[in-house]
């Protein structure tokens, strides 16, 4: 089946079944290679992509059912890396292993959009959703509470 | 597909890639990165900047002397390429701004007489064994520097200083790179000794991880990102019975399916499935990793899946406790004889403990893609030592290994488990049967059945009381598996406090389950079981549990040093009120010394905060205090996640948790605060930071656990133990 995903704003015309998950359409035949795969039941969040503006994880997402609705991807997050979030993971030097930080991005993105100064407990609840094996979480914490500080003076 | 190819500019150091003969195109998009934020390491970090004049394996000076570093060991998160940069820069003495860092090619390696010396990634070694080697790499290339400035200035060497990519002499003054081709010439009748301790200006500081860049934006590579034109994708399974065979699959049945192009068997060589063997399964192949999935779960297969079918957790647990009641001959440590002692009538104290088998789960599971053509075989692959997997995949091509090349992606994860995985071969001989470029995935599943797993072990503590409340008498006797039972022994055969007399015993019970080495091996599991007996042995004998550890290990200057500054800074106290907890754990690991206060709250139905964890670090010396600090953290939590969520359950020989829907994992809300603090001994040995403070981590929250509520909880994971209290 044929269907159109706009994703970062361009829309791709692709070809599969339309129960694939947006994940492997996003990975395998767009190429954004950015959203990765972690465990394909959406308990990692290392998928995470925004959908219309909500966080998603595209593994638990059919691909046509997210036809017509805007996709936000890690790679469409900034042209440059200039977002507030991504500014305040390096700067505070969130990555280790790096490979679920995608999915925590999109997902601190999402909370700061939502609530711009999020407390601890509103981290602890928008970021229950992403697993990371090197226990970056403190790090994580800290660049929220950054970002936020960034948005604020923007 | 749609892919951006943009200019590159030397400076932000990205680069779009065609590789020789390949004509392998890979692209990305680049983020034009402001200047606070330029990458100093390539998302694709194994492409070699070749810009630069090579003044040895190990890095290059450009023109404008930037001085590209090669990093020989695998960026698994650990912070392994920023340290090497560090200790080139520090020997170098270049600014740390004018350094980048690539990853080292694995076939120079193999072809050159290992002119990396050593490529494995592990063990915490990376700083603590291989300084000498690596430091030596920058300090003869600025040696060079200086001999080839003092041939042109017609001065001695001695007359050169070398500081800060700057070499003067008198009124005579060069950067690195105008010097640089010169130095490339120079041969030294003598290499320079490294710098010592105190001489240092850049190790020792807070340095912030070099390849962090390509890690928020998404153009960090990992072997799963790997795209090469006319690439396709495998899914694999291997019998889900470790040490089965596949007996025959139906490709019939499936290869109507939209996109699917073949299914390989994968032949397992030896008849016993050894360690980096290839394992006995198969492999269906489509034009996406999804199709390929569906297809291999729907084509029928029929296994044999060997003895290890009759093994169970229930089995091995029966066997264990039955073991724990009976000597064992295997004696690993004997210091006179407690068993007479403890059979008197003395004052005893005993606790049986327990840990199960756990999984690595590294964020990105087991992947490797491979391009098998007539003139060489090329791998990217889940890994901790490329050299190591170049070897694995030229066996399995049946290829002459200076044919294949290994480029080193970043891994998402690995955690001990990147060694001998046997998805390179997997890949390899897909490539190698259809002839085309392959990437072969592990599902989340297949990588919790097929891990090189942590074992588990048992065991029974037994300490007599003297009239002192000190112990006279230690019995320690374990149960390991049998596939590799001496990760039993860590820790506890060599435990450190001076019980007068002691003895360690173990004995195993049978096994098919593949074991590795999983971050801290041996401690991980043994440090909890020992570091709560203790407690239980000190509070037996009216000893403050601190102060106990502090008796029991005078004369250990390393160990004294990391527990005098626990009983400094930690308010360390066992007199709280009930429902909180604080609790200490200690070990040697990997060569550092770490001790833990965890401070806990348990409210009175059971539910556990750990609220934070105090690490005291004894590493010797310590590199970089802000990546050994990151480090320290990510262990605690690691072992955390294991010790309070994780346990794998076995039934009919094969693990049944093979997800994170049921193989939990810690999570935000459940990550205790980390402080950090070193209490260095400075006296010519290191140790490591990438494991050691994971394995006293549980220790300190279960004995903090028992201050809160009374209750000693000896298994894991703590979680599914009762914990109220009234």
């Amino acid at each position: 089946m044929s269907f159109t995903l706009t994703v970062n704003g361009t829309a791709h015309d692709v070809d599969v079944e339309p129960e694939t998950p947006l994940l492997w359409v996003l990975r395998d035949v767009i190429g954004l290679t950015g959203t990765k795969y972690g465990c394909g039941i959406a308990q990692c969040g290392a998928c995470t992509v925004h959908i219309d503006g909500q966080p998603q994880k595209s593994c638990n997402v059919n691909a046509a059912a997210a036809s017509g609705r805007q996709i936000t991807t890690i790679e469409g997050l900034s042209a440059d890396a200039s977002h507030p979030v991504q500014q305040a993971w390096v700067e505070h030097t969130v990555p280790q292993c790096g490979y679920c930080q995608s999915g925590q991005i999109m997902s601190a993105v999402a909370l700061l959009n939502a609530t711009p100064n999020p407390s601890d407990s509103d981290i602890n609840s928008a970021m229950a959703g992403n697993i990371c094996r090197c226990a970056t979480y403190p790090a994580i914490r800290t660049a929220i509470h950054a970002a936020a500080d960034k948005m604020k003076k923007i | 597909m749609t892919m951006t190819h943009v200019d590159i500019s030397r400076r932000t150091f990205i680069r779009t890639a065609i590789a020789a003969g390949g004509g392998m195109i890979l692209g990305f998009s680049i983020p034009g990165l402001p200047k606070a934020l330029a990458a100093t390491a390539p998302g694709a970090a194994w492409m070699l900047d070749d810009d630069g004049t090579e003044i040895n394996a190990w890095l290059t000076i450009d023109k404008d002397s930037i001085v590209t570093v090669r990093c020989p060991h695998t960026e698994m998160g650990q912070g392994g390429m920023t340290s090497v940069a560090i200790m080139i820069a520090e020997e170098l003495d270049i600014p740390w701004d004018n350094v980048r860092a690539v990853m080292a090619s694995a076939n120079r390696h193999v072809t050159e007489g290992e002119v990396y010396v050593n490529m494995s990634t592990g063990g915490s070694n990376l700083v603590r064994n291989r300084h000498p080697h690596i430091m030596q790499a920058g300090a003869s290339a600025r040696e060079r520097l200086k001999e080839a400035a003092a041939q042109a200035w017609g001065v001695s060497r001695a007359d050169v200083t070398a500081k800060q990519g700057k070499l003067t002499s008198g009124d005579k003054s060069a950067s690195y790179g105008e010097f640089a081709e010169a130095a490339a010439g120079v041969t030294l009748a003598e290499e320079p000794k490294i710098k010592a301790y105190g001489d240092w200006w850049l190790a020792g500081t807070p340095v912030k991880r070099i390849e962090v860049a390509h890690k928020v934006d998404g153009s960090a590579i990992y072997p799963i990102d790997v795209r090469l034109p006319g690439m396709v994708f495998a899914a694999v399974k291997a019998c889900p019975v470790p040490g089965g065979k596949l007996k025959s699959f139906d490709f019939s049945a499936i290869k109507d399916r939209p996109g699917v192009i073949a299914a390989v068997e994968l032949k397992q060589k030896g008849e016993e499935l050894a360690n980096a063997d290839l394992r006995s399964g198969v492999a269906v192949v489509a034009d996406n990793y999804y199709r390929a999935k569906i297809a291999l779960a729907l084509m029928p297969i029929e296994w044999d899946y060997g003895p290890g079918v009759d093994n169970s957790t229930a089995k091995m647990d029966g066997l264990a406790q039955e073991l724990l009641g009976q000597d064992a001959e295997q004696v690993e440590e004997v210091r006179g004889d407690p068993r007479p002692i403890l059979a008197s009538a003395g004052k005893t104290v005993s606790g049986d403990f327990h840990r199960p088998y756990e999984s690595h789960v590294s964020m990105c599971p087991p992947t490797a893609v491979a391009n098998v053509t007539p003139e060489k075989v090329e791998v990217w692959s889940y890994t901790q030592n490329v050299a190591a997997t170049l070897l694995l995949a030229a066996d399995q091509a049946g290829r002459d290994p200076k044919d294949v090349f290994v480029h080193a992606t970043y891994q998402g994860g690995a955690f001990g488990n990147g060694n001998q995985n046997d998805v390179p071969r997997q890949a390899v001989e897909i490539s190698k049967q259809i002839g085309k470029p392959v990437l072969a995935i592990w599902s989340r599943e297949e990588d919790v059945m097929q891990d090189r797993s942590r074992p588990p072990v048992w065991s029974r503590m037994t300490a007599d009381i003297g009239s002192d409340g000190l112990p006279t008498a230690m019995l320690i006797r374990a149960v390991g598996e049998s596939v590799n039972p001496g990760y039993a022994d860590r820790n506890l055969a060599n435990m450190p406090y001076m019980v007068p007399n002691f003895r360690y015993e173990r004995h195993a019970v049978p096994s098919h389950i593949p074991i590795g080495p999983h971050r801290a091996p041996g401690a991980n599991n043994n440090v909890f079981m020992l570091e709560q007996f203790v407690d239980e042995v000190a509070l037996a004998g009216g000893w403050d549990p601190l102060d106990w550890r502090i008796k029991m290990t005078e004369g250990n200057e390393p160990w004294q040093r990391v527990l005098l500054k626990m009983k400094e800074i930690g308010g360390f106290t066992t007199d709280l009120p009930k429902g909180q907890g604080m609790g200490i754990g200690i070990a040697e690991d990997h060569g550092s010394i770490v001790g833990v206060i965890a401070t806990v709250e348990v409210s009175r139905r059971g539910n556990l905060f750990v609220d934070k964890c105090l690490v005291v670090a004894n590493s010797g010396y310590v590199l970089n205090t802000r990546g050994a600090e990151e480090q320290c953290f990510s262990a605690v939590g690691w072992e955390l996640s294991h010790a309070l969520f994780g346990g794998l359950t076995m039934e009919n020989g094969q693990f049944t948790n093979v997800n994170f829907d049921n193989y939990k994992m810690l999570r935000m809300p459940d990550m205790p605060e980390v402080e950090t603090v070193f209490a260095l001994s400075e006296d010519q040995w290191w140790g490591g930071f990438g494991e050691p403070a994971g394995p006293p981590s549980p220790a300190a929250v279960a004995n903090a656990i028992f201050f809160a509520t009374g209750k000693r909880v000896r298994s894991t994971p703590i979680i599914k133990h009762d914990l109220s209290w009234s």
